[in-house]
């Protein structure tokens, strides 16, 4: 198991300065606090999104359509996503950041999981958009 | 003075050192879940990016969703969502500094595990009977 803690021997920082995470541009809890934010944000959007799958189960093409172009069920959808995407992109760099020790793995890892993230929320997007907003042309 | 001996910091234990708690138990599910949704979102990129394709992919994607196996992962997906919803706003409790007593967290996190079954039931319940 590699071993990726700072050497504590050159720096000059206490360990309470260390453990804070607070470094000079003050954004250390920004992983910890946009991982909250979007789960109180996740909460009443995956209630919504439960509902409009529930609705979408069995229909056909037309009526997934139709429900799916509804402008409240898709800026619904919209947010859901961008919720959602950040939320498991941050969840699984915590996960990558526990339990992948070698330092080479765990930046391929952490590349690898924004990459995902962000290639599963531009495809949501873009389909909610195409479906939705191709309904205005018609 | 002299130069400052490398102090290594405390690692945790592996997870088989400790006995079995509830708390412990819903934690380790809490992640199991969250990676468990992370790969499952796939899925309904792949619903949407087919209806946005058109009727011939929908259709397709809407058959498989419809087969045993597409029932079965959406039953399953859904109880895995109640779960980490759960566990998340029992988390959230938890960075208030609420619910830290030793029965406290222990019921807390039965009813994680209860309460997202019932969850489960009762949307799939509603879904039949109202779709």
């Amino acid at each position: 198991m590699a071993d990726n803690r700072a050497d504590t021997r050159v720096s000059m920082r206490t360990p309470l300065a260390r453990v804070k995470g607070l470094g000079a541009s003050g954004h250390g809890v920004e992983h910890w606090w946009l991982h909250r934010m979007t789960a109180v944000s996740n909460v009443p959007l995956i209630i919504a999104f439960v509902i409009v799958v529930a609705a979408l189960a069995g229909s056909s093409y037309e009526g997934a359509v139709a429900i799916v172009s509804h402008p409240l069920v898709a800026i619904i959808l919209l947010l859901a996503v961008i919720s959602v995407t950040n939320h498991m992109r941050l969840g699984m760099q915590i996960v990558i950041e526990d339990y992948v020790h070698d330092k080479g793995y765990k930046i391929a890892a952490v590349i690898a999981n924004n990459f995902y993230a962000v290639i599963v929320a531009v495809a949501c997007l873009y389909a909610i958009l195409k479906v939705s907003l191709g309904r205005i042309l018609l | 003075m002299a130069e400052a001996k490398l102090a290594p910091r405390p690692l945790s234990p592996h997870l088989q050192v400790y006995r079995w708690s509830w708390t412990m138990a819903m934690s380790v599910a809490h992640r199991i879940t969250g990676t468990a949704l992370y790969i499952g979102i796939a899925l309904f990129a792949i619903w949407l990016v087919a209806l946005a394709s058109g009727p011939r992919a929908f259709d397709a994607v809407q058959w498989f969703f419809g087969s045993p196996l597409g029932y079965l992962i959406l039953f399953g997906y859904t109880w895995v969502l109640m779960h980490h919803m759960l566990g998340g706003v029992r988390h959230l409790v938890w960075d208030f500094g609420h619910g830290m007593e030793p029965a406290q967290r222990v019921n807390m996190a039965r009813f994680t595990l209860i309460g997202s079954i019932i969850l489960t039931v009762l949307i799939w319940a509603v879904a039949i009977l109202l779709f």
